[in-house]
């Protein structure tokens, strides 16, 4: 259906790879590719869960993967990925009530957001090591 | 099959899909949901990293804890959803493959869902 009738050979208009990439463009790319991780990462945390549903044995075995250092890597991507993609999300919400399309707006709430998603891992991160009695 | 017929043409007529904006507001809805939970979930999280499984379970299976992790759950799956149903409608652009993928969707947060659901109820029940 797709394809068919006098549309079918119409060229396309211009796509990504015409443009120079701006912020805007790779905030909207992040936001997407976030998301795509965090549906990956759910597996992680039903795995957890059922980890400590199954018993000690098999919960220390996936805490210990955890305490790796791949695992410190992948949960520390992970914790990033999610607090980007929810500070993308409360931008979104801005713009839902049709405010903050201003251009300088728009680049600042991008700035805003790449930054406190970075500023904010980190702070999370300094306080589970400092709970947890550092590395 | 060489229809000259225009897709606006082909829809005429036919009524509105019945769903409007039952996707955007339902991804709303969820996104501002978890934000809470999910909030909560990294708080549960670094509580419990390093604690050993019975700490671990008596927290898990509390109930408060159990019913907010059972909320992150529902809101989250649904979310899940929403968002891969645009990515695959977005850039999978043949048809069987872009139904395969969305059925796939579908199953994927179902099963991981009730993955999560059957560990935490489990927890709460004592495991």
């Amino acid at each position: 259906m797709a394809q068919a009738g006098p549309q079918a050979d119409r060229p396309l208009s211009p796509h990504l790879q015409i443009y120079k990439p701006m912020l805007t463009t790779i905030m909207s790319i992040l936001h997407r590719l976030t998301g795509m991780a965090l549906y990956a990462g759910s597996l992680l945390v039903a795995w957890w869960l059922l980890a400590a549903a199954s018993g000690p044995q098999y919960y220390n075995f996936v805490s210990g993967l955890a305490d790796t250092i791949f695992g410190r890597i992948v949960l520390f991507a992970y914790t990033w990925a999610l607090i980007h993609h929810m500070l993308g999300g409360i931008r979104h919400f801005i713009w839902d009530t049709g405010s903050g399309f201003e251009l300088p707006t728009v680049e600042l709430m991008a700035r805003a957001t790449i930054i406190g998603s970075l500023g904010l891992t980190a702070l999370i991160w300094a306080v589970a090591l400092t709970m947890t009695g550092g590395l | 099959m060489a229809d000259m017929r225009t897709p606006l043409n082909k829809v005429r007529g036919l009524g509105s899909a019945r769903e409007g904006a039952d996707h955007f507001w339902r991804q709303r809805l969820t996104a501002l949901a978890n934000i809470p939970l999910t909030l909560f979930l990294v708080f549960t999280v670094i509580m419990l990293a390093g604690k050993d499984h019975a700490t671990v379970t008596a927290y898990l299976g509390s109930s408060l804890v159990a019913i907010a992790l059972l909320a992150l759950v529902l809101s989250a799956m649904v979310h899940m959803r929403l968002g891969m149903q645009t990515v695959i409608e977005d850039y999978i652009h043949s048809e069987g493959l872009k139904v395969v993928c969305l059925i796939l969707n579908t199953f994927f947060v179902i099963l991981v869902g009730l993955s999560c659901v059957y560990a935490i109820v489990k927890l709460s029940l004592g495991a």
